[in-house]
């Protein structure tokens, strides 16, 4: 039997406010262990939330561009279970009226569009973090991460294969990255995803028994995580067993799932309104003033690149996969570069510099307006395209403009025609072989002897000048 | 006006120390040396902060002697139920969970008082965890009521009210989730206000049930308790419950007649389940306000009956997710030797919660499971709507409420600690108050035949306190009777 699976994602990001979501406490956690607490997000005594407002917002933007619903009067609820990195043992999270509801989120996999399923988007607060390295039998708490502001996004059971759950993460992340809302770093747990996953046979309109993947690190281990989990449940199922509904952990060493929790133990939260907080009203005028602060979303933006500057899908895909990176081009443009050669230099050597280094595009010393400027040399002469790389490479180093580093090399082009004459007949008479060639009529003897004239001129020699004066002296004597 | 300032109201005291008649050093010593005669009986202080009290006090004549403001409480000795976080002294809701825990904040209540330039005696006894009507529940100690030392002072905030009648402080702040302030004010002959909810910031007062409990004063008169609200009250940013609405001068609104007031009796409270002798003397307070131009009317509050059930069920509930933070993993009580978390947790809950907050964990932990969810805590709550609906539909016909505070007066000890069903009766008139989010105050209304003080509750609109202690006012200055004071030392 054909079998199809049933993907359901749980994506839970830190939103980057400055401020926790109930208290005043720096988010930064990655600060010696417990330094970013007070009483509030240690769950002391007598202590009482108050909403950030800026997480509010941040929720409400990222819930605008994935296209939801933005609830006009929602409410946060006590979450219970019990647990040390728990300050309260409750999470104020929101069950049944999320701040944002009924989106969806345009993926692409194989050049096929597709449009994924945005259950809801709700605001809620992280846990601490449990520590058992310690030694001597003893565990330890690091509340620094307890109370910073949490999304958790859910997405409907539209999610088909591993493949399509890979490029719903990145098309998520890349959106929340645009916004500004998140860093959505899986790596450093600024992103979690979980993936619940079901097989039925292909044709059929009920869902099959689910599991629930979670302690994945990365996108890629999701994408292997979900893999490895529809080809254990597909064995299962063809040999006629029965998928058990489970939590299962991803074990990335051994690249298998493995079963943390059956649905017998499975918790119950006995969720209830959070009587400490007020209910949450966004009104049509708060919605409409965060809506005014969104950015160009990915999508549009691939779209306006094609258009406005004729590139081809895949630069627009490329340029746009980060809000940086696509600022960055649009700015090296508005200060006069041709689009597709801006692109090109994007990327192609600029990213691969900024890769190598590891160097964010935001902390890159090369400003747009001198990658423009060196585009400019290349157009006007002064140095060749070959030069150029060296320049940039030189001006990411040193941050130093194109025109400087060009001076002091000496890098400036030569185009002076008696110059370049001199050295194309030197050429000639010490390269009687090839020579002798091209005039005994194997024209491509020539790029032979140009690249000696480029070689005796450290590179500098105009290549147009040089190829036209090498034929004149050939074909002359 | 009795030589021994502990005999003195707030207001007396203030204006005594204000006027310099007397050093605010002179009252606090008067006030010590009174606990140091009565406690030992009474036991409303499970900790008395002689020395610290001293030097606040010492603080305040020397702003005086500076010819600096002092604040409308320069120099009143006031006690604190054990639930408001202090960064003095210990913190622990008489509860054995968080014996020696200490705040590292003040409740925002705490900070108005002590910018007002009261005075702290101490912190006072309470049914642990503020659940109980009697004190009994206190893993500290049994306080007796000051009227009768066979009798309990009411609860849960017992200490501060027999504190008050014992004139072991000026006054006392304590809170009141279903009657904890009103009914042992009523018990020990104090006046108890349960302010509107939102009214007075919650922070720094550990919680029993968030969206019941609100913190007021017990004091020894209408004007004090008017004095205390002034200073209490107003909007605090840390507490997001708490209500941006003008707060007054509740003073000024004090005046000693009922002119153009009416009076809504609610017919409901008037049933066998009351007293002869307690409805009596509710009767005879009535009549006191009718001769003050008081008019009176019948109400209805159809949804009474089901006040208790009600309550119990959201107050429980709430409580099992406020009291799950005491784990033994960040402070308090810590069971040893546990092999894993989960013993942990079991045997610190075990050891450290008393029966009646074991009882209402599990109450509240079984209302909300799955399952149960719809059929208790959301029929509750729709419930609880039809209860405030009864009050706001009864406040169409009359500017306050009056009733009974309790169907009868101070209990004795041991009497209701074997039936909890029997001591949440206690709080039959009182409950509903909390339910419905809006002010009451009892204030005493006579001695019964037992020679226990009769409490009388009346009740007000949202954020109409004024109009509560004008009534309040006007009948305490014309009831014609004088109780006098319980004779404890």
């Amino acid at each position: 039997m054909e079998y199809e699976a049933v993907i359901g994602m749980e994506v839970h990001v830190e939103l980057n406010t400055d401020s926790k979501v109930f208290c005043g406490c720096s988010t930064d956690f990655d600060a010696p262990p417990n330094t970013n607490v007070c009483p509030v997000c240690l769950g002391m005594p007598g202590v009482l939330p108050v909403i950030n407002r800026m997480a509010v917002e941040y929720s409400v933007a990222a819930g605008l561009a994935l296209g939801c619903t933005i609830s006009r009067w929602s409410k946060m609820d006590r979450k219970n279970y019990f647990y040390p990195d728990l300050a309260k043992n409750y999470q104020i999270s929101q069950y049944d009226l999320p701040l944002t509801y009924d989106g969806s989120l345009e993926i692409e996999v194989d050049g096929v569009r597709k449009r994924i399923g945005i259950t809801r988007a709700h605001l809620e607060e992280d846990t601490a973090r449990n520590t058992h390295s310690l030694g001597g039998g003893v565990s330890g708490v690091d509340f620094n991460r307890s109370g910073v502001a949490l999304l958790e996004i859910v997405s409907e059971p539209d999610i088909r294969s591993a493949a399509e759950a890979f490029a719903y993460l990145t098309a998520l992340k890349q959106i929340l990255q645009y916004l500004g809302v998140s860093d959505c770093n899986m790596e450093e747990g600024s992103l979690r995803a979980e993936a619940n996953i079901s097989l039925r046979p292909v044709g059929a309109t009920e869902f099959g028994t689910k599991t629930e993947v979670k302690n994945v690190a990365s996108f890629s281990g999701t994408q292997r995580a979900i893999e490895y989990e529809i080809a254990r449940q597909r064995a299962i199922l063809e040999e006629g067993g029965a998928v058990l509904q489970e939590t299962r952990g991803w074990d990335a060493d051994r690249g298998v799932t493995v079963s943390q929790r059956s649905k017998e133990s499975a918790h119950d939260y006995r969720y209830f309104p959070e009587p400490d907080l007020v209910p949450l009203a966004v009104d049509e005028a708060w919605e409409a003033t965060i809506r005014e602060t969104l950015p160009e979303l990915p999508q549009a933006r691939r779209d306006r690149f094609m258009e406005q500057y004729g590139l081809p899908a895949y630069d627009t895909g490329v340029l746009t996969a980060d809000r940086a990176m696509a600022d960055y081009f649009e700015a090296v443009v508005e200060a006069g570069a041709e689009p597709k050669q801006a692109g090109n230099w994007v990327m192609g050597d600029l990213q691969k510099l900024l890769a190598d280094g590891d160097v964010p595009i935001g902390e890159c010393r090369v400003e747009p307006d001198g990658l423009a400027a060196m585009i400019g040399l290349i157009d006007k002469g002064v140095i060749s395209g070959k030069i150029a790389k060296d320049v940039l490479a030189e001006m990411f180093a040193t941050g130093k403009a194109p025109g400087t580093v060009v001076e002091q090399r000496g890098l400036v082009q030569i185009s002076d025609a008696d110059e370049l004459a001199e050295v194309a007949r030197a050429v000639i008479e010490a390269n009687p072989g090839p020579a002798g060639d091209y005039r005994g009529g194997k024209k491509n003897a020539l790029g032979f002897l140009v690249g000696q004239m480029m070689k005796a001129t450290k590179g500098k020699a105009n290549p147009k000048l040089a190829n036209e004066l090498l034929q004149h002296e050939l074909e002359k004597g | 006006m009795s030589a021994e300032s502990y005999a003195w109201t707030a207001h007396e005291i203030r204006d005594a120390v204000t006027s310099g008649a007397v050093s605010a050093r002179a009252v606090a010593e008067s006030y010590l040396a009174r606990i140091e005669a009565c406690d030992q009986k009474v036991q409303a202080y499970v900790d008395v902060w002689a020395e610290s009290a001293l030097a606040q006090a010492d603080a305040v004549d020397a702003r005086l002697a500076r010819g600096e403001d002092v604040g409308p409480l320069a120099g009143v000795p006031v006690g604190l139920k054990d639930l408001f976080c202090t960064k003095q002294g210990f913190t622990t809701c008489c509860s054995k969970i968080l014996k020696g825990y200490r705040s590292p904040f003040d409740a925002t209540v705490v900070e108005r008082l002590a910018d007002a330039g009261a005075v702290f005696l101490g912190k006072l006894n309470m049914d642990e965890f503020a659940m109980g009507s009697s004190t009994e529940n206190s893993a500290v100690q049994v306080t007796r009521n000051p009227w009768n030392l066979a009798c309990v002072p009411g609860g849960s905030s017992g200490g501060s009210a027999a504190a008050v009648a014992a004139d072991e402080c000026a006054f006392a702040l304590g809170s009141d989730t279903g009657g904890s302030i009103r009914q042992p004010a009523a018990c020990c002959g104090c006046v108890g206000l349960k302010p509107t909810y939102g009214r007075v910031s919650r922070y720094g007062l550990v919680a029993f049930a968030s969206s019941l409990d609100q913190v007021g004063p017990l004091t020894k008169d209408v004007e004090d308790c008017a004095l205390a609200m002034n200073v209490l009250s107003g909007r605090d940013e840390r507490d997001s419950t708490s209500a941006d609405l003008p707060v007054g001068d509740f003073t000024a609104a004090l005046r000693p007649d009922a002119k153009g007031l009416r009076i809504g009796l609610p017919k409901e409270y008037f049933t066998d389940a009351l007293g002869a002798d307690m409805r009596e003397k509710i009767e005879a307070a009535v009549s006191a306000l009718e001769g003050q131009g008081a008019e009176v009317v019948e109400v209805s509050l159809p949804h009474t009956e089901y006040a208790v059930a009600v309550y119990y069920i959201i107050c429980t509930a709430e409580a099992s997710a406020n009291l799950a933070r005491f784990d033994g993993v960040r402070y308090g009580h810590r069971a040893a030797a546990a092999a894993d978390v989960e013993e942990l947790y079991r045997r610190t809950k075990t050891e450290g919660f008393g029966p009646e907050v074991q009882r209402r964990i599990l109450l509240g932990t079984y209302v909300l499971s799955s399952g149960y969810y719809d059929a208790y805590y959301s029929k509750a709550q729709r419930v609880r709507s039809l209860i405030r609906k009864d009050f706001l539909d009864a406040f169409e016909q009359c500017d306050v409420i009056v009733g009974p505070t309790s169907p009868t007066p101070a209990f004795r000890l041991g009497e209701k600690t074997a039936d909890p069903l029997e001591m949440y009766l206690s709080d039959i008139y009182t409950i509903s108050i909390n339910l419905a989010g809006i002010p009451a105050m009892s204030m005493p209304c006579g001695l019964t035949e037992s020679g226990l003080p009769a409490g009388l509750q009346i009740m007000g609109k949202p954020f109409d306190e004024a109009t509560i202690l004008r009534v309040g006012y006007a009948y305490e200055q014309n009831r014609g009777l004088d109780m006098g004071r319980p004779a404890v030392a």
